[in-house]
């Protein structure tokens, strides 16, 4: 079985996000990682390879720095990378990613599709879906389980308040999966060693050929304004918890 | 302008996001003064269109075919395709549904447009509409404006407008049976029951008042202080998302979009930053109490009372504090 797997680079959970140029965020001088959704689609396909024998190929799109999730995802077991190189990537609507995503990826002819849910940066929720749709491909989202069977797929869709389906779908197909279905492994030494004789080929976004007139623009990007006044509450750890007690009794009268 | 709100139903039933959905798109058409129509999709739903019709609408679409039945992405996506091509709407709203998620994005695309998605609300300046949502996990938000030539398709997240809003029409809104062309072969994937897993075994919602675990509290050894908090307090412990994605509490403790919606009347969260997925989950609380070293959490912005600092000595100090309550 041959699985490609979307996997994007996202600021760090703990970088102190800085905005810069209205719409953006400063990249310097913080760290990224690979978008944890993505993380559970990844551990996802290794297991489906192993399982079933094949290839999981990881795809992500961004910068240079992209190439770092690329070689983790190599490190724990994928087989080869494709990074799409665009400094701008950032700046595309999510019909213009999927776009190019789909272009790099049609080049493969998998039989798999494998997306996180949404990124912890635009957390657009769409690429997978939209993936399906320039492929040509059926897809199902927010997956917590993957059977294989011959020409088909039974998997386990989360529906809202704790309720699931069965869905079947034939192969090739894509899916997004769920954060939560899997635990996913940590990279061996072993296997950082043997990801740093992997490929990872580079294409150009601009070679795919993709047109794309945007379909919507970030105008501006801010800190949010309250909704509420939080009522800070400082002092030693013993000051402050006795602080809030004494609130919660006395002021919100819920204790 | 031409709105169009596509509502939600499963099995007859309403999804109820469909209404606060449909606040929001009367308040819009109001704003921009705009015709609105609202479409109920599926299979035996006339009943739902006409009870529909009793909201100020000017028009309720009703879209039935056999193979609607059931939800499928193909199946909606070539229904609704048709249903736009005949009543042309400029813009088309949605609630944030996982449904939606599902076949939106593609509905969209496949009329060569763009969808701005789970919005949280929007604002109308100089003749232009602006769509506000979150990025960055909640730690920011952004202005969103849709470029080129309608129809345009956005989604309001659960909790973003409130559905008691909702204004009734003077009059009931005509129902307009809008007929679709579907085949079972069209339809790629096939849907299977629906199920419950395992009975829930604590229903939090039920619950005065909640103590919530998220990542701080780093290592499932560390549960079992909060839990102690959440028994002093006469709580229930519960968590966010990835406390239960780790197995360090079982899922029926998860508050969030994909858990239980609560509105206990205390809040108080351990540790956790939130992220929009866990605030839609339980924003309706009377009192929020949070504490988490980064000031800038999006937590606190729902909170009432905030700590900045090391829940590994806070917890300890109000055990400690109520243990002494307690005894005197």
């Amino acid at each position: 079985m041959k699985i490609v797997v979307c996997i994007k680079q996202v600021p760090a959970k703990d970088a102190p996000l800085v905005i810069a140029d209205g719409t953006w965020i400063r990249e310097t001088d913080i760290g990224f990682e690979m978008n944890e959704p993505d993380s559970f689609a990844l551990e996802e396909a290794l297991r489906l390879k192993e399982k079933h024998t094949g290839e999981v190929i990881a795809v992500s799109m961004g910068p240079e720095r992209v190439k770092q999730t690329i070689k983790e995802a190599l490190a724990k077991g994928a087989d080869r990378g494709v990074h799409i190189a665009d400094d701008k990537a950032h700046t595309l609507d999510p019909l213009g990613a999927a776009k190019s995503l789909a272009a790099a990826i049609e080049r493969e002819k998998p039989d798999l599709v494998l997306t996180g849910l949404q990124s912890d940066d635009h957390g657009f929720g769409q690429t997978g879906v939209l993936l399906a749709d320039r492929l040509g491909l059926p897809h199902a989202t927010l997956i917590m389980q993957i059977g294989v069977e011959s020409d088909h797929l039974r998997v386990k869709r989360e529906l809202e308040a704790g309720w699931f389906q069965w869905v079947e779908l034939p192969l090739p197909a894509v899916l997004t999966i769920q954060s939560g279905i899997n635990k996913v492994r940590y990279a061996t030494l072993k296997g950082i060693m043997a990801a740093k004789k992997k490929e990872i080929a580079t294409i150009a976004r601009e070679s795919l050929g993709v047109t794309h007139e945007p379909t919507q623009r970030i105008e501006r990007i801010y800190v949010p304004t309250k909704t509420k006044k939080t009522e800070f509450l400082n002092g030693t750890p013993k000051e402050a918890a006795a602080k809030l007690l004494e609130k919660l009794k006395h002021e919100a009268r819920v204790l | 302008m031409n709105i169009l709100l596509i509502t939600e139903q499963r099995e007859g039933k309403w999804n109820k996001t469909s209404f606060e959905t449909l606040a929001a798109a009367q308040q819009i058409a109001n704003e921009t003064k705009s015709r609105l129509a609202a479409a109920v999709i599926g299979k035996g739903v006339a009943d739902l269109a006409g009870e529909l019709a009793a909201s100020k609408l000017d028009e309720v679409l009703l879209i039935e075919h056999d193979l609607l039945a059931a939800y499928t992405p193909d199946g909606f996506t070539i229904a609704l395709t048709q249903a736009i091509a005949q009543a042309k709407p400029d813009l088309i709203l949605l609630p944030h549904t996982y449904q939606v998620r599902d076949f939106a994005p593609k509905l969209a695309a496949s009329l060569g447009k763009g969808m701005i998605g789970d919005c949280i609300g929007y604002r109308h300046e100089n003749g232009k509409l602006i769509f506000v949502r979150q990025m960055f996990q909640g730690k920011t938000v952004a202005d969103v404006v849709f470029e080129g030539a309608p129809p345009w398709f956005a989604t309001f997240q659960a909790g973003a407008f409130r559905a008691d809003l909702v204004a009734q029409g003077e009059s009931k809104a005509p129902v307009t049976p809008i007929p679709v062309e579907l085949s079972a072969a069209q339809i790629r994937t096939k849907p299977l029951e629906i199920f419950r897993e395992a009975k829930q075994a604590v229903d939090l919602t039920q619950a005065p008042i909640l103590v919530s675990v998220g990542r701080g509290i780093k290592a499932p050894e560390n549960i079992p202080m909060a839990e102690k908090l959440a028994h002093l307090l006469g709580g229930e412990l519960s968590a966010s998302r990835p406390i239960c994605d780790e197995g360090w509490l079982p899922m029926d403790r998860q508050i969030g979009s994909s858990g239980q919606t609560v509105a206990p009347k205390l809040y108080l969260a351990l540790g956790i930053s939130g992220a929009i997925q866990h605030v839609v989950g339980m924003k309706g609380s009377r009192t929020i109490a949070a504490i988490n070293k980064d000031q800038n959490a999006p937590i606190f912005e729902v909170a009432d009372y905030g700590i900045v600092g090391d829940l590994f000595e806070i917890v300890p100090a109000l055990i400690e504090e109520l243990e002494k309550t307690k005894s005197s």
